[in-house]
């Protein structure tokens, strides 16, 4: 791995729906900083969002890296939340388990996993029932 | 069409971003499911929404919406309208409902699919 690479690091907040995707606001405006095309910014940055939902509104919140190296922006997802019980159920469009209240919130279509597959080039979801999910996601250039 | 239009044909009131009226959009989408406009990227710059949240204004910013419809009378906060002006984005509210706001729109040329429609 380069150790040259630029990263960003974020506490992404569990108890605040309202805030959630802060951290998503952000990479998007540090990529259009350091010149990214829009293209691959709005690739990163509506992946890094549901992610960054799915952490909120499944997991209790967790933390957010990005980091963006020569070929690629990489984008980890870590949390300490119930994990996920079948990830190929969890990837099929529609399926969720958020409760009512979150739908009416306008998420928990079940859209949000493979949104995040849609957008990215590579993502890896390495998750551990009860101990939390780590989520790894490339957007090449 | 120009925001201006959209205003007119809705008889919308602009919220916020009453600078940025003039400017052209070509296509726009309508849902309360944020995660169903996040799946279907395809340069819609006008999302019609009847959900009132601050994530409805985080969705748009992340897929360069440049106008958020606010249906049925719904009227956002104070800080949703704050977080919106500094996007530099247009808001509008308009007492239509969902169907009839998209169905004046989609007649007078402005459909779901923008330029870019192959
Ligand atoms: N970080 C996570 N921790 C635990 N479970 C998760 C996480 N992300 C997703 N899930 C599970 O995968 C399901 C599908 O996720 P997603 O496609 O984003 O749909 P939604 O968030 O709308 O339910 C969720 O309902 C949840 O059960
Ligand atoms: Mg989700």
């Amino acid at each position: 791995m380069n150790d040259e690479r630029l990263g960003f690091h974020f506490d992404v907040d569990g108890t605040n729906f309202t805030s959630a995707g802060q951290a998503s606001v952000e990479v998007k405006k540090n990529l259009r900083q350091i010149g990214i095309s829009p293209e691959i910014i709005r690739k990163v940055s509506i992946a890094m969002y549901e992610g960054e939902i799915n952490m909120v509104i499944h997991a209790g919140g967790g933390t957010a890296d990005v980091y963006v190296s020569e070929n690629c922006v990489e984008i980890v997802l870590r949390d300490e939340g119930p994990g996920i019980a079948n990830v190929d159920l969890a990837m099929q469009e529609g399926f969720s388990t958020a409760p009512d209240n979150i739908r009416s919130l306008g998420f928990g279509a079940g859209m949000g996993l493979p949104n995040m597959k849609r957008y990215t080039d590579e993502m890896k979801i390495e998750t551990q029932l009860g101990k939390g999910t780590c989520i790894t996601m490339r957007v090449f250039f | 069409m120009k925001i201006n239009v959209i205003k007119e044909l809705l008889e919308g009131r602009v919220l916020c971003g009453e600078d940025h009226l003039d400017r052209d959009v070509y296509s726009a989408c309508g849902s309360d499911m944020m995660s169903d406009v996040l799946a279907y990227v395809k340069d819609q710059a006008v999302l019609l929404t009847g959900l009132v949240n601050s994530q409805v204004i985080r969705t748009a910013e992340m897929m360069d919406m440049v106008c958020i419809v606010f249906v049925r009378s719904k009227q956002p906060t104070k800080e949703m309208i704050e977080l919106a002006d500094e996007c530099g984005m247009v808001m509008l509210t308009t007492d239509l409902r969902m169907y009839e706001a998209c169905g004046r729109l989609f007649t007078n040329g402005l459909t779901g699919y923008g330029e870019s429609h192959e």
